[in-house]
């Protein structure tokens, strides 16, 4: 089982020190706390004391005798001698990423696949899906899943989890309820009741442009305008439209990047990007780590180291991927880090996929930038740049499955244009989007009220945790503060920050995420979603909160 | 520094990975700048390459326009937008899992029963077959497939997830056969390639025809015995308009002992109903893993919570779906034989077929020698010069040239008599070997087509639409309201 593990390991699940089959490739990898959160373990190794024997050493004997146990695993006499190095083809830069590869190879699921009624033996499925199927423990996830058991009801479930946990926001979906019990009568199959209208059912049920319908592209484009308070134009035909923005940042991930290679992704970050990104697109993720004493803002020496030391490893960085507005931080990047990010993408030659699926989210009066504008004001090869959107924030229809991508670069779009055959938005839905993004009084009503009602619940919310003790960073977009509970956790580590998680999860029944689960390297940091909640929810939730610091006041 | 673009790039952005570069997609570009319109542009070309079902389209339409609730988004409807706008989840909607799998049970006659936990949801069958390839095959692992076999497979299948396919080439009959099958794995085994499943078209596309109980047997045995997956695309299976009847490999199971771990369907509202631009593609696999595996994948193809919602509503009528069900067969065999008489009349046959939305067209006797190269010459002929867009049978690997595939539901009655009528020009005309009126037709091509491009432009100004396998905009196609 050692190289299951392993493979979690390196998928950065935040579990590491938990499994004592990981420990030995953990603890060499420099000792101390940066042992917890070494994300390609053998990188840690290579990166540590060990050094460059035992960097090589472990992966060469892991290898080894994986080769042995294929082989005197393999029952079937007439099956192919497949040899290994058929298999270790497709990979062949990271011998990391190609060891664990194999070694999720039909060994985990092989016994419980095992029907009863088969003489033949195990079906064999893939090593990638083999990788996956297990994977969901983060906490991520769980606490996910335990909401979805157990939703907290004021009336039905009082005793219920309250979900803190996903970025999704209750506050203004009246508003869109409203306008559509209004006017979106006709705007699926239009004409009423004589069928002979304009749309008739033709125009939604036979195929469509699978990148999305134009008129969609160009309400799209104007609604991202309108959000960006008029400050840059998108071109309509720049525009690809997807089946949300995990999608969206596939295809990129699938466009800019072969396996093994990798992005830079400054840390701490949403915690689902580990999957959207790197399962099925084989492209490795490097965290740059932020941290609390810069406000987590984003360094560029840091980028440039993490650059150097993946080109010394002989791992080829493709791109940098940033959130802006920041998830989970909530913090801006100013005009200035844009302009030196694009000169460090422009040195380096290599892209910057920035996410601003939160644009229209802010709070305060901080000024959100886009990189779209950056762009316009530069004389820069806009080709490395991309942006991805989606209407699931800032619209608050994240069931609707809108995701944008956006970008300068023609063979990109051509190409995200083709994959977007595995994943269009249904045509009944772009129709309906249509007409409700080309309401410009609406669309200009609902950002200006949902930012008020944002503004209101994240000051409520903040107030709230700060009558608790508890700090957050100063926020400026999304839907999510990052609370600093590290005052609170019993040990100052990984383990420390679980234990607290867990009693927030299954004592006090409100569910935030880990900063693990965001690959943070300080323990002791929260991300707490807010606009799930109604202003009567709060004092219940600090309530809840309070029982738990009670017992963990022994600490202080 | 200057950009270098090819090396910014993945192998899969700049390789030919979709496929377009084959012949088939230029019958496509043909139909896409010169779009047959009975009024607008009655010398257009006619689009018969495309398998859509749109003739009961009223029937749909009737419903929706009955059920303003269904799509949430009326007043009627919009109580249940809140919950609807927010849910997210990628198991999909409960109401929706089992409206699919009561309709799957209905299509398939209510012999079997599907369990609404194993639907798993994704962006088209496309979404399916690549989500079943990814969790089924690592890089350089192959899937056997009968040929001839749907072009798309080609890029569907192989172009993200590094699978290779394999043909396995069947008999002139086009009747799959275990020695076939059998050969083809021997030679893969030879070759190295590890085989990891194989995938069939039940019915089939593009022959239309439907697989018997022994062979549908004798293929579990064979997957059991070799220890690979089945996957089978059903996605034509309420697209049978006459004897012999359909019959799912669901069925197949209940009736004899295998691993059950080994067998995938996959399903499609998209030829059944008619509803493409729906892209409600489903994984229903017997193997847990898999289920569980795809479930994670599907969040990269969800179905919109709203159109989940609509179609959860529609399948629930159980009038509707039943009175749909016979009427669209009922439609289908009326259209089928109108075709083939058509084109029978001027001595084409066509394979006998009980299914799907084409015909596969002999026109062997057409060949000036049995090649492909004779057969693409040929086809491009009927391209640009008989104005159908029709699919040869090279693109879909037939080893016999002659044959193509020719669809017939994506159009009204009218556009049918007309494409009909220039088939049947073109085969009396072609019979008469003198050179004359061959030069006679060119000339009169290269007239028409300045005459016609101008037209071209407006209508290409009309709301653009795109053919699923090509990146340039159509026009309205054929789809006059009635």
């Amino acid at each position: 089982m050692t190289q299951t593990r392993f493979y979690r390991t390196q998928n950065s699940e935040p579990e590491e020190d938990t499994k004592p089959t990981t420990t030995t490739t953990v603890t060499t990898g420099g000792g101390g706390r940066t042992a917890m959160r070494v994300i390609v373990p053998l990188q840690g190794v290579v990166q540590g004391r060990g050094g460059l024997v035992l960097g090589s050493v472990i992966p060469c004997a892991l290898f080894y005798f994986l080769q042995l146990y294929l082989k005197r695993h393999r029952s079937n006499p007439t099956a192919p001698p497949s040899p290994p190095a058929t298999e270790t083809t497709p990979s062949s830069s990271s011998s990391s990423g190609q060891l664990t590869e194999i070694s999720g190879l039909h060994r985990s699921l092989s016994r419980p696949l095992l029907s009863p009624r088969g003489s033949t033996g195990p079906a064999y499925i893939s090593s990638r899906a083999n990788s996956i199927v297990k994977s969901s423990d983060s906490p991520y996830y769980v606490g996910l899943k335990k909401v979805s058991e157990d939703p907290y009801d004021e009336l039905d479930n009082p005793d219920g989890v309250i979900q803190l946990g996903l970025a999704e926001n209750k506050l203004s979906l009246d508003l869109v309820r409203d306008w559509l019990a209004e006017n979106a009568r006709d705007s699926i199959i239009g004409g009423g009741g004589s069928g002979g209208g304009e749309l008739s059912i033709s125009g939604i049920a036979t195929y469509q442009p699978f990148d999305g319908l134009m008129e969609l592209k160009v309400a799209v484009a104007g609604f991202m305008s309108e959000v960006m308070k008029g400050s840059v134009s998108f071109n309509p035909s720049q525009i690809v439209l997807t089946a949300g923005a995990t999608p969206a940042i596939e295809i990129l991930g699938f466009c800019l990047a072969d396996p093994g290679n990798a992005f830079l992704v400054p840390s701490p970050y949403y915690p689902s990007i580990d999957r959207d990104l790197k399962w099925r697109t084989g492209v490795e993720i490097i965290p740059v780590p932020c941290r609390s004493a810069d406000n987590f803002s984003l360094s560029i020496t840091a980028l440039d180291r993490a650059f150097n030391q993946a080109k010394k490893r002989g791992q080829k960085v493709r791109g940098i991927i940033i959130s802006n507005p920041s998830n989970p931080v909530g913090n801006l990047l100013n005009r200035d880090t844009l302009y030196s990010l694009v000169d460090f993408a422009r040195e380096k030659n290599i892209h910057i996929i920035s996410d601003e699926i939160f644009a229209g989210s802010t709070l305060g009066s901080e000024e959100f930038v886009s990189m779209a504008e950056i762009i316009d004001s530069e004389d820069f090869d806009r080709n490395r740049v991309h942006i991805v959107y989606g209407l699931s924030k800032d619209l608050s229809l994240p069931g609707f499955r809108v995701g944008v991508i956006y970008s300068f670069n023609e063979n990109v779009l051509a190409a995200a244009r083709k994959l977007t055959r595995f994943s269009s938005v249904s045509a009944p839905t772009q129709r309906l989007l249509i007409s409700m993004l080309s309401d410009t009084r609406f669309i200009q009503k609902f950002i200006e009220t949902n930012r008020e009602r944002l503004g209101r619940m994240y000051n409520e919310f903040v107030a709230g945790l700060k009558q608790l003790n508890i700090e957050c960073t100063k926020s400026s977009g999304g839907f999510y503060c990052w609370a600093d509970m590290s005052g609170l956790i019993r040990s100052y580590n990984e383990k420390g920050e679980l234990e607290l998680w867990d009693k927030l999860l299954n004592i006090a029944k409100i569910n935030v995420t880990p900063g693990s689960s965001c690959h943070c390297i300080e323990p002791g940091w929260f991300r707490c979603c807010f606009t799930t909640l109604t202003e009567k929810d709060i004092p219940v939730v600090m309530d809840r909160i309070q029982k738990v610091l009670q017992t963990c006041k022994s600490r202080s | 520094m200057r950009f270098i673009q090819q090396n910014l790039l993945s192998k899969i952005a700049i390789s030919n990975g979709h496929g377009e570069e084959i012949p088939y997609f230029d019958g496509w570009k043909a139909y896409d700048s010169n779009p047959f319109h009975p009024i607008n542009n009655p010398q257009g070309v006619i689009q018969m390459g495309l398998a859509e079902n749109e003739l009961c389209f009223d029937l749909i339409q009737e419903w929706i326009l009955k059920n303003p609730g269904a799509s949430i988004c009326t007043a009627e409807g919009v109580n249940e937008f809140r919950d609807t706008a927010l849910y997210q989840d990628y198991h999909g909607l409960p109401e929706f899992r089992n409206a699919i799998a009561k309709f799957m049970g209905k299509v398939r006659g209510d012999k079997v029963t599907f369990d609404p936990d194993r639907i798993v949801m994704s962006g088209g069958a496309t979404g399916a077959h690549e989500m079943l390839a990814f969790c089924l095959a690592d890089p350089g692992d192959a899937f056997l497939v009968p040929v001839p076999y749907y072009p798309g497979f080609d890029r569907d299948l192989r172009w993200r997830t590094g699978v290779q396919l394999l043909p396995v080439h069947c008999e002139s009959t086009f009747k799959l056969t275990i020695t076939a099958l059998e050969a083809a794995y021997e030679k893969a085994q030879a070759a190295n390639i590890k085989v990891k499943g194989l995938i069939i078209t039940n019915p089939s596309n593009p022959l239309g025809t439907v697989l018997d109980r022994e062979t549908l047997r004798s293929l579990v045995s064979f997957i059991n015995a070799k220890n690979i997956h089945l996957v089978c695309d059903e996605i034509y299976a309420a697209t049978v308009f006459s004897q012999p009847g359909f019959i799912s490999i669901s069925e197949i199971l209940e009736e004899m002992e295998c691993n059950r771990d080994l067998i995938h369907i996959v399903y499609s509202l998209s030829k059944d109903m008619g509803l493409p631009g729906f892209r409600v593609g489903i994984v229903y696999s017997y193997n847990d893993a898999v289920v569980n595996c795809a479930r994670k994948m599907s969040s990269f193809g969800l179905v919109s919570t709203q159109t989940q919602h609509l179609i959860a509503s529609m399948l629930s009528d159980d009038e509707f779906v039943e009175r749909y069900i016979l009427e669209s067969a009922k439609r289908l065999a009326t259209r089928h034989k109108d075709f083939t008489r058509g084109l029978a009349q001027v001595g084409i046959g066509c394979l006998k077929s009980s299914a799907g939305l084409f015909v596969w067209m002999d026109l062997r006797r057409l060949l000036k020698e049995k090649t492909i190269e004779a057969e693409t010459e040929l086809w491009r002929v009927i391209i640009d010069k008989v104005k159908l867009n029709v699919s040869p049978g090279s693109s879909f690997h037939c080893s016999e040239p002659g044959w193509f595939r020719v669809c017939f539901a994506n159009m009204d009655n009218e556009t049918m008599v007309v494409a009909l009528q220039r088939i049947r020009k073109f085969v009396l005309e072609t019979k008469e070997p003198e050179m004359p009126p061959k030069k006679r037709y060119c000339q009169g091509n290269l007239r028409q087509l300045s005459f016609k491009s101008r037209r071209c432009e407006d209508i290409m100004m009309a709301p653009s639409m795109m053919s699923p396998h090509s990146p340039i905009p159509q026009s309205p196609l054929v789809r006059a309201t009635t």
